[in-house]
């Protein structure tokens, strides 16, 4: 393969063609602007399908519907599990006693009010946290890192907690512990009370969990 | 600080450049890469192959979300992805236009390379590689269609694997291994995933990689068949040729709109192609006892799956001719000789009688891959003096003009149910095919060819 180097006015013409050489053009500069920008779009409409497509399908959104419990065999003292949204849903009925550890301990809780954002409805924004203090409804999963605490019902040291312990939950992954309404104690890995979802009753033995109002 | 490299870059992309090749790598495959001036429509298909390859991979991890590689699974998580994923339609849809897309514009991008001699001398490897991709592209695109588990899944990969049952003495034993089962089943859909997914994919990607260096490593053809880096200005630039950025990033970028329309015209308004891009009898759920009416393979794979259905009893009697003419041939022929003199036509005269000696059903096999291998060939069965078919004698043009209606005649007779007539013309054009390529050496280096010119044949526009 010759490399030979033709030199004449070809070359000439080359050199002053070149890239770095030309002047700047506004014309040509607004039509490479007007392009990317209306290919932009074009991109932004291609990318909109593959995003959508991770967002829950309707599969998923039918298995987060509103779950209706029948609470007519839970006895006083009793919790049971149920699952909403895949995640477990405690319903508690709690007896006169545990009722009457809550106001208790309102100095040794983060929030015993339940005031911070996200966690409480307003319905739920009392002492007991819930609508009726017979019943304690909340999600089981700790505010920390998401494990399903134990029941810890029983006071004193009997279940390895402290002598002063009045009753509630203990979370096994990092020691966060809750009380009978699912507030959590200050100077713990959890920041948050547990979650309490929206839920009504539909009468005294049926209560409809994900929902707050009848649809 | 002593002994740091220099580099012409400064700030950030300074530090860059001298731990790692960026800027040298962009002048060298981009802004200072000179590809030939004069390229036509034809030289589109090469970008657009990796654009498909970007639509398969995107849309495949997607669908990959969702999809169940399990035999109980697989067809219902399909569904779920058209009903109820939002916007499953649209993904599963692309992979599936894609996939057909991919074999067009892949032939489309080898008959340019036929017509033009761009697998010629330096660029055998270019061709070697794309022959290489090309053979991952059949294996991943038939890895891909078991994965729906419809019935056309389930019967074409079982008439397939069972292909390999027909090598003598190891076949069975290499099917059973192949599918994991004594039956296409759970096992092997289970295994076809890994291969369509990350094994395949992986190779596509290498070869791909490949496939480019070499081609940057000598530059490119062009419709003249000249060679552009022999005339060179003062700086080393090739008169004819032009910066890939930002000359040919533009172009290309054209050819990806025109190509994205079609495109988008397929998919959201034909998608299925009539029951050529999704055959209709993969809309029902694979069952292992009842094979379909009527069986074919995608269209992309009907030329090949024609003449391998022509290599009956009846066909070998020709292939026992074409060897032992090319036996006799090779043992007269002056490029042969001392001791190839002997072996070639030995070899040819044992195939011959294997031929007769094997079933006709381990031939068939045996064509199906051969005719796609023989492709590889190409830079050393053209003995033209020119490259491109433009300076060919005319008669060159009409052989050409006869392979191309050839293959399409194979490919619509593969799409139909057998009969007489059908598997007569698909015989006599297995032996056009095959003919074209092994008579090459002789017929390509006769004829009257052109001049051709010194410099590209460029009008500019």
């Amino acid at each position: 393969m010759s490399q030979e180097s033709t030199v004449s006015k070809e070359t000439a013409v080359v050199e002053q063609a070149s890239p770095d050489v030309l002047p700047d053009d506004p014309n040509r500069r607004f039509w490479l602007g007007t392009a990317c920008a209306v290919g932009g779009v074009a991109g932004v409409a291609t990318v909109i399908p593959f995003v959508a497509s991770m967002s829950p399908s309707e599969r998923a959104k039918a298995a987060g519907a509103p779950v209706q419990v029948d609470i007519s065999s839970v006895a006083p003292g009793q919790m049971i599990t149920v699952e909403w949204q895949g995640k477990p849903v405690w319903i508690l009925r709690r007896t006169p006693e545990m009722l009457a550890t809550l106001p208790k301990i309102n100095g040794d809780l983060v929030d015993p009010m339940s005031e911070r954002p996200g966690f409480t409805p307003e319905f739920a924004q009392n002492e007991h946290r819930s609508i009726n203090p017979e019943w304690m409804i909340m999600v089981g999963i700790c505010t920390h890192l998401g494990c399903s605490p134990s029941a810890r019902f029983a006071s004193g040291t009997s279940q390895g907690m402290g002598a002063d312990w009045l009753g509630g939950y203990l979370c096994p992954c990092h020691g966060s512990v809750f009380d009978f309404a699912g507030r959590v104690f200050k100077n713990q890995p959890a920041p948050d009370n547990l979650p309490v979802p929206p839920y009504y009753f539909i009468d005294e033995t049926n209560v409809m969990i994900g929902l707050d109002t009848p649809a | 600080m002593a002994g740091e490299k220099v580099v012409e870059t400064t700030g950030l992309l300074g530090w860059v450049d001298r731990r790692f090749p960026l800027t040298k790598m962009v002048k060298e495959h981009v802004t200072e890469y000179y590809a030939p001036k004069n390229f036509n429509f034809w030289y589109f298909f090469g970008s657009l192959a990796m654009l498909v390859l970007v639509i398969q991979i995107l849309t495949g991890i997607f669908m990959v979300m969702h999809y169940k590689p399990d035999a109980e699974l697989a067809f219902a998580s399909v569904e779920y992805i058209m009903r109820e994923v939002p916007f499953g339609w649209v993904i599963r849809y692309m992979h599936s236009t894609g996939a057909s897309m991919f074999f067009v514009v892949v032939y489309l991008h080898m008959l340019r390379g036929m017509l033009y001699g761009s697998y010629r001398k330096p660029r055998e490897l270019v061709w070697v590689f794309g022959v290489a991709i090309f053979l991952c592209l059949m294996a991943e695109a038939f890895f891909g269609y078991l994965l729906p588990w419809g019935q056309m899944s389930y019967w074409g990969a079982q008439v397939i694997v069972n292909l390999f049952a027909a090598i003598p003495f190891v076949g069975e034993g290499l099917s059973t291994w192949i599918r994991g089962d004594f039956v296409v089943s759970d096992a092997t859909l289970n295994r076809f995933f890994a291969f369509h997914v990350i094994a395949i994919p992986l190779v596509l990607i290498g070869l791909i990689v490949a496939h480019v260096i070499a081609l940057h490593e000598v530059g490119s053809n062009n419709p003249d068949g000249v060679e552009i880096k022999e005339k060179v200005d003062a700086k080393g630039r090739p008169l004819d040729g032009i910066p890939f950025h930002p000359y040919y990033t533009v172009h290309d970028i054209l050819g990806v709109a025109g190509f994205l329309l079609v495109f988008a015209a397929i998919m959201f308004f034909a998608p299925t192609m009539g029951g050529y891009f999704i055959e209709a009898n993969n809309f029902i759920p694979a069952d292992p006892y009842v094979t379909p009416a009527h069986i074919a393979p995608v269209w992309y794979f009907t030329p090949f799956y024609s003449m391998l259905r022509a290599t009956t009893a009846e066909f070998t009697w020709a292939l026992v001719a074409f060897s032992l003419v090319f036996a006799v041939g090779l043992f007269f022929s002056k490029n042969n000789r001392g001791i190839w003199k002997i072996i070639w036509p030995v070899v040819l005269i044992a195939l011959a009688i294997l031929l007769r000696v094997f079933d006709a059903k381990f031939w068939g096999v045996v064509v199906m891959g051969g005719t796609v291998v023989i492709l590889g060939f190409l830079p050393w069965l053209d003995k033209s003096p020119v490259k491109s078919i433009r300076y060919r004698p005319g008669w060159h043009k009409l052989l050409y003009a006869i392979f191309m209606v050839n293959f399409l005649v194979l490919g619509y007779i593969g799409t139909q149910v057998p009969n007489d007539l059908l598997n007569l013309i698909s015989q006599i054009s297995t032996v056009i095919y095959l003919a074209f390529f092994f008579f090459m050496p002789i017929w390509s280096r006769l004829g009257t060819f052109k001049e051709v010119p010194d410099r590209v044949t460029f009008k500019p526009h």
